[in-house]
């Protein structure tokens, strides 16, 4: 098991050089200067422009500034912004915690949903409940976030008013940030609608940005199910007279899980795409639009800050998915 | 069921909140992004004007609320000298700066504030030139470095500028964003305290509202200033709802948790217009979208095809096709809003057949071949700029010019037409100081017309000595009748096609009273009250 996650750790060093590398790269083959889009329309003399060019380090060559970049990386400095001028680390974790708290419940409502949904379409396979769940299923998957949370919004919240339309919680409870989980903040204020609004406002959002990976657990959790429903030991299990839900809880879903694991840890990275476009339209304070931004202004420096913070969380879910393996299922840690 | 009625309980909670706000006189406006910073001379975009200058700061001298006309400010008077070099502002006294929780003045405004304000971005002896990166793209961009000769304080109520050159859009340029005006003591305070960068971060001004509190992306909170020296604000708070997305801004505005929004969606106008709950205030943007033909290159050095090929575009056609309504067509180089437009000039009419016959006249009676450059990006004056080059590409094809669209990202673009690269390009600009100079004199004048921001390079001296003799004199009068020249002269030389003034909207609930809607694209929320 230590070795195992030797390895692993190891892996993460060429990942690091490859972020950091394709995220520096990839911005700079955009043509664009962050300081013309600064300018707009009024123009900039030249002297200044090279000046400013100068300040902000983008003068030098690019293999010595991928090479500063890298030094002040591993001195835990990820830069400053070229529009706020504030540290990209400080902004990233003032944004970070939003992000994450809308992941985690959309995940939440995936797995609490799509898992049940597969095992029974796997239980019952053929019927008509199996049918019309994978049908739906595969309409989630096929549908675009930005499309489906605006068709929520508008009946839930301004045709039905159940919901709030959008942030994090009424303007009305001014919840000072001490965690940066709205859910937290708001149970520490003093106010006593504070939470009931923070989990009203996060309905909405956590439903739109779970749908894609609720779609693919469900179908996940249906075919792993289907396989080992089919192995001797299932039948061994059903002969030796256990109840069909011990046979199916214990027996199957257990052995079932380890794809339906796997899946779920990527789809991590899928709930930050998904983030980007959830987060703008929900106005929801997290990192996707921050990101999204600082590639329309050439922010060099938070994109690049930005993107290699995310793929270090990603990262390091997916190695702890990893770890889970041997949690889940003993067989794989004796190998 | 349980789930509903948490639901219900939960919007029953919202409303409640939303009820009590009413007592407390709260406005929520649904902005349309955060703001770069609170500094309004460190930042160019009206985002960060509307969150800073707009609210927390003021200046010398200011726009009266709706209009682009100056009016006394944080100065009670001032005076021009008559060669038109110096300025002297007399200081309002009594003027409090904010109290915040880092900052409690011990002494009220005065020509310190004024010196500091301005030297920080002038400077680079002064203490906090560098802080925040400091840049004051607008303070060097309107070239104040070249034309500041001195700042003098002449006793703490008065403070004299004298300039290299007469300058008469000058007074303008004190009642823009960056000019405002900030506490000498808070800066000395935050230095002495080693944390400078506060009050660029925690400001504080002597506006109408100050801040309580900002959460990026998120929320932006004010208070009406109780000591404000024109008088409190009618509203007690003032919350900005970041929103970046326009159709969920409306959702908001119908779901009533929020009370103004800005820019809403062309395609979501009408459906405003039909909403009883919903006013729409709407005005000329102070802007203009154009086609400027390079003059310098063949044949556009021809006035006879500059002005066939105004005659052969169908203005109207782009009006409805390209701002769905949301625009009016632009005869003159200013938008109506600014004082002097030209009323009586005679835009060309669209009239392809007497178009063909100059065209033959100019020697091209089977037309030529040429490029329209269309931008990459949605501005103000232009929301789609490729819709808007193949509807003129058409248009000129009926009289036998072949043009092709030629674009770049937007950073590229506006660098390569600087430098004079296009045949034609479109473009736009929307003003800065509600002076016609700052359209004219930067657009169309012969300083800029050399890798400029005047994209015809068009150098005409009878036209730029107008505008030249404008600039030296004070005398509005004067001035008004000098502009009102330079516009038929614009007319009958035809460097640009006027193409465009965009129609700002602005929807917000029937319960805001007395919004007026800003001519230089803000949004000001003093003098707005809630029923």
């Amino acid at each position: 098991m230590f070795k195992f996650f030797l390895t692993r750790v190891s892996l993460v060093i060429p990942t690091f050089i490859g972020v950091t590398l394709l995220s520096f790269a990839l911005i700079r083959l955009v043509p664009g200067d962050p300081i013309e889009l600064l300018v707009g329309e009024r123009g900039i003399d030249p002297a200044r422009h090279a000046m400013l060019r100068a300040d902000l380090g983008l003068d030098k060559p690019l293999l010595t500034q991928y090479g500063i970049y890298i030094t002040n990386v591993l001195h835990g400095d990820l830069g400053r912004s070229i529009v706020t001028k504030e540290p990209v680390i400080k902004e990233f974790f003032t944004l970070f915690p939003a992000t994450v708290e809308l992941s985690l419940f959309a995940i939440f409502f995936a797995v609490l949903i799509g898992m049940p949904m597969g095992v029974l379409a796997a239980v019952k396979r053929g019927s008509i409940f199996d049918y019309s769940t994978m049908g739906i299923s595969l309409a989630g998957y096929s549908m675009p976030i930005f499309w489906w949370a605006l068709l929520l919004m508008l009946y839930f919240s301004v045709y039905l008013g159940w919901t709030p339309v959008s942030g994090r919680i009424s303007v009305m409870f001014d919840v000072e940030p001490v965690t940066g989980f709205m859910l937290i903040d708001s149970l520490l204020s003093d106010d006593r609608g504070a939470f009931t609004s923070a989990v009203s406002h996060l309905i909405l959002p956590a439903l739109a940005l779970g749908t894609i990976p609720l779609a693919v657990i469900a179908r996940m959790t249906r075919s792993s199910m289907l396989e080992v429903l089919s192995e001797d030991y299932i039948r061994t299990a059903r002969a030796k007279g256990l109840s069909p839900l011990r046979v199916i809880g214990l027996h199957g879903l257990r052995n079932a899980l380890i794809p339906v694991v796997t899946v779920i840890g990527l789809q991590v990275g899928v709930l930050f795409a998904g983030a980007i476009l959830t987060e703008t339209i929900f106005a929801w304070p997290g990192v996707g639009k921050w990101l999204v931004e600082s590639v329309r202004r050439r922010d060099y420096p938070v994109l690049q800050g930005g993107v290699l913070l995310i793929a270090t969380v990603v990262m390091t879910i997916n190695l702890l998915v990893d770890m889970l393996y041997g949690l889940i299922n003993p067989r794989i840690r004796r190998k | 069921m349980r789930h509903r009625s948490l639901i219900l309980a939960v919007s029953t909670a919202v409303s409640m909140g939303f009820a009590a706000s009413v007592a407390a006189k709260t406005l929520v406006y649904c902005s349309e992004g955060s703001p770069e910073g609170f500094n309004p001379s460190l930042y160019t975009s009206g985002t960060t004007f509307d969150a800073s200058s707009h609210t927390i700061f003021d200046r010398l001298v200011q726009f009266k609320r709706g209009t682009t006309q100056i009016e006394p400010g944080l100065a009670s008077s001032w005076e021009a000298s008559a060669d038109g070099l110096s300025y002297t502002f007399h200081l309002r006294k009594g003027v409090k700066f904010q109290t915040t929780k880092n900052f409690t003045p011990s002494r009220d405004f005065n020509a310190d504030d004024v010196l500091y304000s301005f030297n920080r971005q002038w400077l680079k002896t002064n203490p906090d030139y560098k802080l925040s990166g400091g840049t004051y793209e607008y303070f060097n961009g309107m070239d104040m470095p070249k034309l500041l000769k001195s700042i003098k304080k002449v006793d703490d109520y008065t403070v004299k500028f004298t300039l290299n050159t007469p300058e008469a859009p000058f007074l303008a340029d004190m009642a823009m964003d960056f000019a405002s005006i900030m506490s000498a003591e808070y800066a000395a305070k935050m230095r002495a305290a080693g944390t400078p960068n506060k009050i660029d971060q925690d400001p504080v001004g002597t506006g109408p509202f100050q801040l309580t509190s900002y959460q990026k992306d998120a929320i932006i909170r004010y208070k009406a200033n109780p000591d404000y020296w024109a008088g409190k604000a009618s509203i007690d708070k003032l919350v900005f709802a970041i929103t970046p997305d326009a159709a969920v801004r409306y959702a908001k505005l119908k779901a009533g948790e929020c009370q103004v929004m800005p820019y809403p969606n062309p395609a979501d106008i009408a459906s405003i217009k039909k909403d009883p709950n919903i006013t729409l205030l709407q005005q000329e943007g102070l802007n203009v979208g154009y086609l400027a033909f390079n003059t310098e290159k063949k044949p556009f050095t021809d006035v006879r095809v500059r002005q066939a090929l105004n005659m052969a575009t169908n203005k109207q056609a782009i009006i409805d096709a390209v701002f769905q309504g949301a625009g009016k067509i632009a005869k003159n180089p200013i938008p109506p809003t600014i004082w002097s437009y030209n009323d009586a000039v005679k835009d060309y009419p669209y009239d392809p057949a007497k178009a063909k016959a100059l065209l033959a006249e100019a020697g091209y009676p089977n037309g030529f071949t040429t490029d329209i450059w269309a931008m990459p990006v949605q501005r103000p004056y232009n929301p789609n700029a490729r819709r808007m080059a193949e509807i003129i590409q058409a248009d000129w094809a009926k009289v036998g010019v072949k043009a092709k669209i030629v674009t770049y990202e937007w950073g590229e673009y506006l660098k390569r037409s600087k430098a004079g690269e296009h045949q034609t390009v479109l473009l736009g600009w929307t003003g800065d100081n509600g002076d016609p100079d700052n359209f004219m004199y930067v657009l169309l004048g012969c300083a800029a017309a050399n890798n400029g921001a005047n994209r015809a390079r068009w150098c005409y001296k009878p036209f730029n000595d107008l505008l030249i003799q404008a600039k030296r004199t004070t005398d509005i009068a004067k001035r008004t009748e000098l502009y009102k020249k330079a516009q038929v002269v614009f007319k009958e030389q035809a460097p640009w096609i006027t193409i465009a003034h965009s129609i700002v909207y602005m929807p917000m609930s029937n319960k805001v009273v007395g919004y007026k809607i800003d001519p230089f694209g803000g949004h000001e929320f003093y003098g707005v009250d809630l029923k």
